[in-house]
């Protein structure tokens, strides 16, 4: 089968992109493993809400018009949303259809599938950049007698024995989990690398708008200092809750979440945390004060100060004065561990000489050194919001640019590329 | 971000390190290094370390001139306090190699350093490394450093060039995270 552009995979940015490109009459497919937001329907858990109020839901052609804009869609409202849009959009989507190999061909790729195979001048790689979990290479240590689950396994408590559970990951799914765990009358401790300290609200409006209105959100990936390192920070300690509650350290620690630093390695059993967890926590909360204060500055610069509650900084985060280096899993404390350390992408299929060291792809803002290849759906891809539904838009709308001039043979405009 | 208009110098040559982290990460290889000491045994608890020789970039380095460093315990071990204790060369480690990132992260963020003081406490319970009580640790039971630094920033920029400075240090890495470490008899 022969079609122009080949995306793989029909989730937010597929559908963005599919959106694109029928606007512009580019002959696609969008070839889906299951169905239409596959992850959101079969590898989240179940209290899961997205991160962004409802009215930042946009899409190419679609946005929210329910009544409940402040509002945090569920999974299941997610998938619902999706779904609608492929059907509005009329999404050439080609369900039940794996992927087992995209491969350099004469004039572009050749795509083949357990359904066959597809000959295109140009493959969007939409498929997620949170396929496989990231575990660290010490779970093989853990001793037997505690279980352990990932976050993409992990449902909901009753998943788990009633005893005490490590979680392992401060990220927005660390901090979520780990409050439901405690909700649920457990015993958690929460091993605190690196993280992201967020405030739902600040100021009396979602911290959300105030990063979008303050163009925070749309920093570009070119902008920043260290795109590297940018693409690798941690989710925002953030949940989507109709109390609108915070999720950082500080309301974990009021409902009797104990924290412990990142945990370095599992030796004879004992859990060994580092001890940076102070330093970690400090790092954090002077972030955080730097966000505020950029916000601050585009509210006075905006005139907001009179509308809006005054400036306010949230409490440091609370740190024990000798945080537990230790713990030892053969005691019977913790039965359960869960891994929230990340995810990755999975480019298994992918044959294309596009891949770093790190197994990452090698591009400028989605667009792959492979003539022809495009990224969507990655963290800070071109904008800080890359990862979130309204980057998708905004993304596929920038790469749509340079998919349709490299169609015509023109060099990429200014606009998708910088 | 100096009142005037003098470039920020903090003796730190950024580029270079900059520049260094460049062609590292296209020579990977270039970045394995061995650091390495000796150690000879004088007398009682008296030792001497020589520092000379590195490998790093590829190849055998070593420093302008050979350092050496006498250790030994205080009198009151019943030692004759030939040198610092083992315990206070990783205070001096560990401050060394933060100051050296409060210089560096100021440098590279442009914040002029007028001056940079730490002093460090740390402590211990000699209980362990007596043999006394197996539930004492032999090493630190805490470590405290305290930085007083005038410089031309905020309170808040300030904090921040310290709390980067333990992100980025080898010896903080060191002291906070496990090592494995292997002792043998050649």
């Amino acid at each position: 089968m022969r079609t122009t552009t080949v995306v793989v995979g029909a989730g937010q940015s597929g559908l963005a992109m599919s959106r694109c490109l029928t606007e512009r009459s580019v002959d696609h497919v969008v070839l889906e493993r299951n169905e239409v937001a596959n992850s959101w329907r079969r590898e989240r858990w179940d209290s899961l809400r997205l991160l962004t109020p409802n009215w930042q839901c946009r899409l190419p052609g679609h946005a929210y018009e329910g009544d409940d804009p402040d509002g945090f869609m569920s999974a299941g409202g997610v998938v619902e949303f999706l779904a609608e849009y492929a059907k509005k959009i009329a999404a050439p989507v080609m369900s039940g259809t794996t992927v087992s190999s995209v491969r350099q061909a004469t004039d572009g790729y050749l795509v083949t599938t357990d359904q066959g195979e597809w000959k295109c001048a140009t493959v969007v790689l939409a498929s997620g950049a949170f396929n496989v979990p990231s575990v660290p290479s010490f779970a093989a240590a853990v001793p037997p007698g505690v279980s352990t689950l990932t976050a993409m396994d992990y449902r909901n408590p009753g998943q788990l024995s009633e005893g005490g559970v490590m979680v392992v990951g401060a990220s927005a799914t660390g901090v979520q989990i780990a409050a439901e765990l405690r909700r649920s009358g457990r015993e958690v401790v929460m091993s605190v690398g690196e993280h992201v300290r967020g405030p739902r609200m600040y100021r009396g409006r979602d911290i959300h708008w105030w990063m979008e209105a303050a163009g925070v959100l749309d920093e570009r990936y070119d902008e920043v200092d260290d795109i590297v390192r940018a693409r690798r920070v941690p989710s925002m300690q953030l949940a989507g809750s109709d109390d609108r509650a915070s999720f950082d350290l500080n309301a974990l620690t009021s409902t009797g979440v104990k924290l412990a630093g990142r945990l370095a390695g599992i030796n004879d059993g004992n859990a060994q945390f580092s001890g940076s967890l102070r330093n970690k926590c400090e790092l954090a909360d002077l972030k955080l004060g730097r966000l505020l204060g950029v916000i601050d500055e585009w509210a006075s610069e905006n005139g907001l100060d009179e509308s809006v509650p005054a400036p306010h900084r949230f409490e440091p985060t609370v740190v024990d004065a000798s945080p537990r280096l230790g713990l030892d899993l053969k005691r019977g404390e913790i039965e359960t561990i869960v891994w929230a350390t990340g995810f990755r992408p999975d480019y298994s299929w992918l044959d294309v000489d596009v891949l770093d060291q790190k197994g990452m792809i090698r591009h400028d803002g989605g667009i792959a050194e492979s003539p022809g290849l495009y990224l969507l759906g990655c963290p800070f891809l071109r904008r800080r919001k890359s990862s979130f539904m309204d980057g998708s838009r905004a993304d596929a709308e920038d790469l749509i640019e340079a998919l349709a001039a490299y169609l015509d043979g023109r060099p990429p405009p200014a606009r998708a590329r910088r | 971000m100096t009142a005037t208009d003098t470039p920020v110098n903090n003796g730190v040559n950024v580029e270079a390190l900059l520049g260094a982290r460049e062609a590292l990460s296209a020579a990977p290889q270039a970045a394995q290094f061995q650091w390495r000491a000796t150690c000879e045994w004088l007398n009682g608890t008296h030792s001497r370390s020589t520092v000379e020789g590195f490998f790093g970039l590829g190849e055998e380095q070593s420093h302008r001139t050979v350092y050496t460093f006498d250790a030994d315990h205080p009198e009151i071990f019943a030692s004759e306090d030939n040198g610092a204790t083992p315990v206070e060369y990783v205070l001096v480690a560990l401050a060394s190699c933060l100051t050296a990132g409060v210089a560096a992260v100021a440098q590279n963020r442009e914040i002029q350093l007028r001056s940079v003081a730490a002093t460090i406490e740390a402590g211990m319970d000699v209980r362990g490394i007596l043999g006394m009580d197996s539930d004492v640790r032999n090493g630190f039971s805490d470590i405290k450093v305290t930085y007083t630094i005038d410089a031309d920033a905020s309170d808040d920029d300030i904090k921040a060039l310290v709390g980067q400075s333990q992100k980025r240090s080898a010896v903080f890495d060191i002291l906070t995270n496990p090592t494995n470490v292997r002792v043998e008899v050649a």
